[in-house]
């Protein structure tokens, strides 16, 4: 067998940083083993690994909606023990309300924060769905959206409090390809608006899809699993604004290629393991 | 998606209409035809002309039964919806509290009245207790199965937004409930007033204040068939009633996003 190579990136002020952190279910079973992970401010990478990896567990470590067995999760030096609310996440799903409108859904997170009236939070919610492209749907009703534009309205809702850390986990994994295509784009320019000197926050994507993870990412991450944890880093060196050009180009086959490989190698692993 | 609303067809409100008054104009045609006498089966015409001439005794009646099945709906949905509540905010509640509830759920209600007619001296007071008891576990079951229907998904994203208890339920539990917790009040509404007859026939005082039951009961101990019936419709009239009314609050409070009620 060979060795899968690991090559961890050196960052200079971690944002957020997991060390050496396990993850031991009630069950027994172990989600995480010994990972270990910095990322940088305004820094976007993605996650990909065989199911069961443990890549949602590392998301639901990052916001605070899980506790590590073992190790520890930094946020700008300080442990995360619980939500900090400066979180935007994506689901799966699109977990709408279907009881409320679009523009409802979107400032939810304001009206739990809570110090904003009514009108001001409708205004930042329009604005957000007007900057996922959903400006005319703020009055529609959930059920009324096709599943992009659930997915828009999500987005939009996880960036209404403008969070500097952004957890996405395979939020577009239900969708067709073309639609996918035009959220990635989308979701690009929210991460790093042309013209703006900085990204706008720290994305952290956990997706299935090679071809996605690097299209959108600077750093892919592969993690194997039973035990997972991080085997294989690949840095995708492209600069943005990428589009659909970028598909086509040798630094994109290159890392699509190596990522092929390090996800077989570690699919093959948890098989045999 | 919802493409336009569906309209009902046509035959929606006529059919049944038309239905009933088949079925009432055979009823009346067979009295006639086969000259059943109207102390065994009196026609519909009659039944409704008894029911015009006693009007003033059936309706005072008539408006006990009502006021006592509306206070017994009453009771059932403040208990069971804080019942429910606190189930869903304490396990150990629930685990201690539930045989309790299964056992005024399972036990016939028609076996228990003479004892809590013994107990309270009050043959209102017994029927609007039994009456109570009988609606009140479909309130429980049904509303706290919709605060756990909750999406988790929403629930983990109050989590991550901090959002306080009162919060969660007000925002979350509530709205997904509603769908849930109406579901119960049909069940409850009818069995309301079959508690508050049933009682009745039990614990059915003499006196002023007595509902339909007694005066069914009467009608039936002086052989007045017509009188039976006519104090029976307004029974069944007013489940209907009930019925619609809860039909109309589901249509009209889910009507815009849940999938039970036809947009």
């Amino acid at each position: 067998m060979r060795r899968v190579q690991f090559r961890p990136v050196k960052t200079s002020t971690p944002l957020i940083e997991l060390k050496a952190v396990d993850r031991r279910y009630e069950t027994g079973l172990l989600a995480l083993q010994g990972l270990n992970l910095q990322l940088a401010a305004g820094e976007f990478i993605s996650l990909i690994g065989p199911s069961g990896c443990g890549k949602s567990t590392v998301l639901r470590l990052l916001a605070g909606l899980d506790r590590p067995s073992a190790g520890k999760v930094l946020c700008e030096g300080e442990a995360v023990k619980a939500p900090t609310g400066h979180t935007g996440f994506v689901f799966q799903e699109p977990t709408l309300m279907p009881w409320a409108n679009v523009s409802t859904n979107v400032e939810l997170p304001l009206r739990l924060r809570g110090g904003m009236s009514a009108e001001q939070r409708d205004k930042v919610a329009r604005a957000a769905l007007a900057q996922v492209g959903l400006a005319e749907f703020a009055d529609a009703a959930p059920k009324e959206l096709s599943g992009g534009m659930k997915m828009r309205a999500a987005m939009a809702r996880a960036l209404v409090t403008q969070p500097s850390l952004l957890l996405l986990d395979e939020p577009f994994a239900a969708l067709d390809e073309i639609t996918r295509f035009g959220l990635n784009e989308s979701l690009l320019q929210l991460w790093r608006p042309e013209r703006a000197k900085a990204p706008a926050f720290t994305a952290v994507f956990v997706t299935h899809s090679i071809y996605e993870a690097v299209y959108l990412s600077q750093r892919v991450l592969v993690m194997g699993s039973r035990p997972g944890r991080v085997v294989d880093e690949v840095v995708v060196d492209a600069p943005y604004p990428r589009d659909a050009n970028f598909r086509g180009s040798a630094v994109f086959t290159a890392a699509c290629g190596r990522l092929s490989q390090s996800l077989a190698e570690a699919s093959a692993e948890s098989v045999l393991g | 998606m919802a493409e336009g609303a569906r309209r009902s067809p046509r035959g929606r409100w006529w059919a049944p209409v038309l239905a009933v008054l088949l079925f009432l104009l055979g009823w009346e045609a067979a009295v006639r035809v086969f000259q059943i006498p109207h102390y065994l089966l009196p026609g519909p015409g009659l039944v409704l002309h008894t029911l015009f001439d006693n009007l003033g005794s059936l309706a005072q009646s008539w408006w006990v039964t009502i006021s006592i099945t509306a206070s017994a709906l009453l009771l059932a949905t403040v208990f069971g919806v804080v019942l429910a509540a606190l189930f869903a905010l304490s396990p150990w509640l629930e685990w201690s509290l539930t045989p309790f509830a299964v056992v005024l759920q399972v036990t016939p209600i028609i076996a228990v009245a003479p004892l809590i007619m013994i107990l309270t001296d009050s043959a209102t007071a017994t029927v609007l207790i039994c009456a109570w008891i009988v609606a009140f576990f479909p309130v429980l079951a049904s509303t706290l199965a919709g605060l756990r229907s909750a999406d988790r998904g929403l629930a983990e994203l109050f989590r991550l937004y901090r959002a306080s208890r009162w919060q969660t339920l007000r925002f979350l539990l509530v709205p997904s409930a509603l769908p849930y917790f109406l579901a119960g009040m049909k069940v409850a509404g009818g069995l309301a007033l079959i508690g508050a007859v049933v009682a009745e026939f039990t614990a059915g005082a003499a006196g002023r204040n007595t509902g339909l039951a007694s005066r069914i009961l009467e009608a039936a101990f002086r052989t007045e068939m017509p009188k039976m019936f006519a104090a029976l419709v307004l029974v069944m009239f007013t489940g209907v009633v009930i019925h619609l009314f809860f039909e109309w609050l589901s249509r009209r409070l889910l009507r815009s996003w849940h999938g039970s009620e036809p947009s």
